[in-house]
């Protein structure tokens, strides 16, 4: 029987092998989620058959409460906050991991017979797992604008930090030898008294502050960063779930997910041009306050930017041959997806070859833009990925920039004091002209002026994406 | 014990590398996707919630299981059903291919 129920975990991970290889082409990806969404159902029900299991009740209850969440969240959910709802999940999976290794650690130390090994597997996953959990938190607080999205910084940020690990690992080391069920030994006794339920708590609550404190300090931008690390951070927590219980479809799984986490955080800090130490502990746009009129007052190195009207540049589009739309965080921001698409509508009806490109870290988390131009309907072969594109902008006649800034800053090619100097941008200034649609002259999230508005072929449109959007579309109706 | 451990460690270092090969497949267009799919397969950990919550422990530790399936399992269900939401979104040029 409980090879049976082993070698049904094998066949669930396959399939989450499989489900996550077909995530390889739009046209198959959906197939391949129904397929992993099997795997978990057949790994879920052999658990059923687990000898162990004695009572079903708080089983039942637990799983009809969690899935009744899921699918709540799962249909209410707004494409624009996917970002948040990921970050969640990240940490409802960080949750699970902590409860598990708790439980599992509070039946070991009454029983006995804990070793070695299954003892530093449930410290680890307790760490990880707490981290996960409210490092995701302050990210869904950041997203969904609970919390300030500027980095907030202390002073001391990583001596303080490196402390507090040391506390983690003191605590957890003390729970590992002191041998559970009998009377608490050493130096450490004294401050946690007997018994291993203060020390257990202790250690989550620290593990807890150690996720707070590493997410605070990094804004908002560098929120696909973060997402993608805490994804792969779920992942290893699954995985060290999975050494605690000794059971290989968990450690398979979660091997996966980390992975998985662990490339896309490597290809978000690529595209930022950033390592991964600096967007942790960088504190990157802090000095930033992107306030008001900066960027015009500050204009002694940019000169003087034009402003055009929605019917100019109605005109500009509808007459254009190759068009290229740059869609960034504003267009999320004011949910304009649907707009771009009718306008999109209405110049190739015109005649206007529309493309989309698609900056790598467009949005709040890898991939947000394609999803939201999906859900208005845009093919997916429409959507250019930077590096496609680029060499395609000096033959394009007209760019509109949608609450895009930094991701296609000239500086990051030719200004070498620039913060984001070397960063991979799209090179929308290469083409005819281009038209920047914006709220105001506000920095980007890096915090610094974009020599791209004082360009001569760039013309700005000052307003909401949306209500510009919708101007535009009147205006390319009459045009 | 040390021979599990080990065997263990085993099979994870070979799953990050499968993991690495298969994911690096996936285009970018796809990752918002990939990142709630993978999310829900790391919900897993219910597997183990199951059992804690199972076992017949008494107090605390039952309170933990239950909670840890609640949380695994809407991990679960929330990650594949929202996949399954952006990914019938995603679709070809339907008016034929264009230059």
């Amino acid at each position: 029987m409980t090879a049976l129920v082993d070698l049904a975990y094998l066949v669930a991970a396959v399939f989450f092998i499989v489900g996550l290889k077909r995530l390889s082409s739009p046209a198959t990806a959906r197939n391949g989620n129904l397929l992993a969404a099997l795997g978990m159902l057949i790994a879920i029900a052999v658990t059923l058959l687990d000898q162990r299991i004695i009572g079903f009740g708080g089983i039942f209850a637990g799983l009809v409460l969690g899935s009744l969440a899921g699918a709540v969240l799962a249909r209410t959910i707004k494409m624009t906050a996917m970002p948040q709802m990921v970050a969640l999940l990240n940490g409802f999976g960080g949750a699970a991991s902590v409860l598990v290794a708790g439980a599992e650690f509070l039946r070991l130390s009454e029983v006995g017979g804990s070793t070695i090994d299954v003892a530093v597997s449930v410290q680890f996953s307790i760490l990880v797992g707490a981290v996960t959990f409210s490092g995701s938190l302050v990210a869904f607080g950041k997203l969904q604008e609970l919390v300030s999205g500027q980095p907030v910084t202390y002073p001391l940020q990583k001596p303080l930090n490196a402390l507090l690990l040391l506390a983690i690992l003191t605590t957890a080391g003390y729970l590992i030898v002191t041998d559970p069920g009998s009377a608490a030994t050493g130096v450490l006794s004294g401050v946690f008294g007997s018994g291993v339920l203060t020390p257990l708590v202790v250690l989550v609550l620290l593990s807890l502050v150690l996720g707070v404190l590493s997410v605070i300090p990094i804004g908002g931008a560098d929120m696909p960063v973060v997402i993608s690390l805490l994804n792969s951070y779920s992942g290893i927590a699954a995985a060290s779930t999975g050494f605690v219980i000794d059971n290989d479809g968990l450690i398979i799984s979660g091997a996966l997910v980390g992975a998985s986490g662990l490339i896309l955080t490597q290809i978000m800090c690529k595209a930022m041009n950033r390592s991964l130490s600096n967007v942790l502990f960088g504190a990157f746009g802090a000095t930033a306050s992107g306030g008001g009129q900066a960027g015009l007052e500050a204009s002694g190195g940019g000169g003087t930017v034009r402003q055009v009207s929605a019917e100019d540049a109605a005109i500009v589009l509808a007459y254009a041959r190759e068009a290229v739309i740059v869609p960034g965080y504003g267009l999320a921001v004011s949910q304009a997806q649907h707009a771009v698409r009718e306008l999109a509508n209405q110049l190739e009806s015109r005649g206007v070859n529309v493309r989309y490109a698609i900056h790598p870290v467009a949005g709040r988390m890898p991939g947000h833009m394609n999803v939201l131009l999906a859900e208005a309907d845009v093919p997916y072969d429409q959507l250019w990925e930077m590096d496609r594109i680029n060499p395609d902008f000096e033959h394009v006649d007209v760019v509109l920039v949608i609450g895009a800034n930094d991701v296609v800053n000239p500086a990051a090619r030719n200004n070498k004091s620039s913060p984001i100097y070397g960063m991979p941008i799209l090179d929308v200034d290469r083409a005819q002209q281009v038209i920047v649609m914006k709220r105001s002259m506000n920095f980007g999230f890096a915090g610094i002026d974009n020599e791209l508005f004082y360009n001569t072929n760039t013309s700005m449109l000052f307003g909401d994406a949306k209500a510009s959007l919708n101007k535009l579309i009147a205006e390319v109706k009459e045009a | 014990m040390l021979e599990t451990l080990i065997g263990e460690i085993v099979i994870f270092v070979l799953a990050v590398f499968v993991g690495f090969e298969v994911i690096t497949k996936v285009p970018p267009t796809l990752h918002t996707p990939l990142m709630s799919g993978s999310n829900a397969i790391s919900g897993i950990t219910v597997i183990g919630a199951m059992v804690v919550a199972g076992e017949g422990h008494s107090g605390l530790g039952a309170v933990l299981g239950i909670l840890a399936v609640a949380f695994a399992m809407t991990n679960i269900v929330g990650g594949f059903m929202v996949t399954d939401r952006m990914l019938q979104m995603f679709r070809k040029e339907k008016d034929g291919p264009r230059k």
